[in-house]
């Protein structure tokens, strides 16, 4: 009797999926990203100083505090415990420029989570993924302090340094491949260094977090299309291999484009969305007037997400078309 | 319409209740396009509020007279003129300002507030209400024009109609320059206007829910009142029946 009382006075409440009785649930999960994106905050640390510790710092408490703000405004359910504002706040932190202004990033991890995730009704809903909303805000707020690539402290011949995309781009100097693997050059916090992003990555899609499907589309995607345009002109274009290491592509395939929410459900979909994403990004790199377009191809895709998710729809088997 | 406003209502409804951008998302295009500063937005909400004016006026003055078929030609005819003499006085006497305009000075000939409002309310009012009431439109679209261009000329320029109101250790936001700056101040203004009304609708409501409550509590404490002191007369009236019926049978035992 004491039971039924009390399942019916229980509050339901709404919350995003799986509601299945597993191990992995968002939490966990979300600790498994955070955990996979260490390599990365050590890169950063190491190739940029201590001082990125302070933005990292910064972007996750405003994140998080802006979350719990919100939620309390609307008198909802506090979500702040399943981590998802962490990572927001560390994956925003990880795609802004070396030494970038503490201000700045409070403003970015603040419009990250108000406008990237919770007007769309908080966590599951958003359509864009949030810390990529934050970065476009940021870079159209502040195109000159977003485009200030300080060297990294192994390059002393200089203050900054060109990233070699845009490098390559303005001045057609093409950087070592070498130094790109590891991340010794110019570029946002956790870009650089494609090693630290393959470790993170590979561990996370062991662990079956993060669906290979996304990042293994895009990875042959950019391959094809940078080749393509390779072999028109080989003086002229980049070589596809500095296409794959270079910029922010893997750290997009691998944490930006799988994001669960933002990405297609079915697996015909996450194939035409990473090829869409390769294409977007290497028609941006060799005809685009900006070095890099990571991020604009990714926000273009994942506006396309619910229409491809509506017309790759599995047929039921047994079902006759 | 059915019911008459008084005029102040119908003036202030323009202002908030109805008001052309917040509520009816009518000339956006402006709204969007020209608000890159205050001054902007109110040279451009004021060369508006001269058509709608006078348009509204002479459309309420000769409505019987349009022939229903051509109205909107008519309509159009009539702005029209009220545009070319907005654009003609302000490229004579505000070179600058018509130049930072731009096209939409012209182009509010077909914005749809003006040709809504001669759609919806001059061309079956008189001409004093529709005076208030495009009066009372041209004000509401003032106002958020201007605090739509105050917002995106303070973030994007540290300055209010000119005037440095944030220090300079400021960085301004290049964003609310661009199209989207207006996209996203025009947006949070919308938010923020329909939470102000769903809260005030939510007190309305609770206060009907209230008054009702309270008169209907009053209408049962009457009844109650009522209702006890017919109880009691009728008992006082059975008790009093039946000592008269105690007594009788003594009277009548005495009598046998």
């Amino acid at each position: 009797m004491t039971d039924l009382k009390q399942i019916i006075n229980t509050k339901l409440e709404l919350a995003s999926s799986p509601h299945v009785h597993t191990k992995l649930s968002t939490e966990r999960a979300m600790q498994m990203v955070i955990l996979a994106l260490l390599p990365c905050v050590l890169s950063a640390v190491v190739y940029f100083g201590i001082y990125q510790l302070l933005i990292f710092l910064v972007s996750i408490g405003i994140a998080m505090g802006t979350e719990y703000a919100i939620k309390r405004i609307r008198n909802q359910a506090n979500t702040l415990s399943d981590g998802s504002a962490l990572l927001t706040g560390l994956l925003l932190a990880l795609i802004l420029p070396p030494n970038f202004s503490l201000v700045f990033t409070g403003l970015g991890a603040f419009v990250s989570i108000a406008i990237g995730k919770e007007i769309f009704g908080g966590i599951g809903y958003n359509i864009f993924n949030p810390a990529l909303v934050g970065r476009a805000f940021l870079q159209a707020a502040f195109p000159v302090q977003m485009t200030t690539w300080t060297k990294t402290n192994f390059n002393v011949d200089a203050v900054t340094s060109a990233t070699p995309l845009g490098g390559f781009k303005f001045d057609g100097v093409a950087a070592d491949l070498s130094s790109m693997f590891l991340g010794n050059t110019g570029g946002s916090l956790g870009e650089t260094s494609a090693l630290a992003i393959l470790i993170g990555g590979i561990f996370l899609i062991a662990l079956g977090i993060v669906n290979w499907r996304v990042p293994v589309s895009m990875i042959i995607g950019i391959l094809i299309f940078g080749t393509l345009i390779w072999l028109i002109n080989p003086e002229a274009y980049m070589n596809p291999l500095y296409h794959l290491v270079g910029g922010g592509f893997l750290f997009g395939a691998f944490f930006m484009a799988s994001d669960w929410v933002s990405s297609p459900i079915t697996a015909k979909g996450m194939w035409i969305f990473g090829l869409g994403i390769s294409l977007i990004i290497v028609i941006i790199r060799v005809f685009g007037g900006i070095p890099e377009g990571v991020m604009y191809a990714i926000l273009f895709m994942n506006a396309w997400v619910p229409l491809i998710n509506r017309y790759t729809q599995p047929t039921i088997f047994g079902a006759k078309k | 319409m059915t019911k008459e406003l008084t005029l102040s209502k119908e003036f202030m409804k323009g202002v908030w209740d109805q008001n052309p951008v917040l509520k009816q998302a009518l000339g956006l295009c402006p709204t969007l396009a020209v608000t890159v500063s205050a001054v902007n937005g109110i040279a451009m909400a004021l060369a508006t509020t001269f058509v709608l004016v006078f348009s509204s006026l002479i459309i309420s003055l000769i409505r019987k007279l349009i022939p229903n078929q051509v109205r909107i030609a008519s309509f159009i005819v009539i702005i029209a003129t009220f545009v070319t003499i907005v654009d003609l006085v302000m490229k004579a006497q505000f070179p600058e300002l018509s130049k930072s305009l731009g096209p939409y000075i012209p182009l509010i000939v077909v914005n749809c507030l003006i040709l809504g409002r001669q759609e919806a309310f001059s061309s079956k009012n008189t001409p004093g209400r529709s005076l208030i009431d495009s009066l009372g439109m041209g004000t509401g679209f003032l106002i958020v024009l201007f605090v739509l261009g105050g917002i995106r000329e303070i973030l994007s320029a540290r300055t209010l109609l000119g005037f440095q109101v944030l220090p300079d250790m400021f960085e301004p936001w290049l964003v609310m320059i661009l199209p989207a700056g207006a996209f996203i101040t025009l947006g949070f203004m919308l938010g923020f206007s329909n939470y102000y009304a769903m809260h005030k609708k939510e007190k309305t409501h609770k206060e009907i829910i209230d008054t009702y409550l309270s008169s209907k509590s009053q209408r049962l404490a009457t009844h109650r009142t009522e209702v006890l002191a017919q109880e009691k007369a009728a008992l006082e009236a059975k008790m009093k029946a039946k000592e008269k019926s105690d007594d009788k049978p003594i009277d009548n035992d005495n009598q046998q």
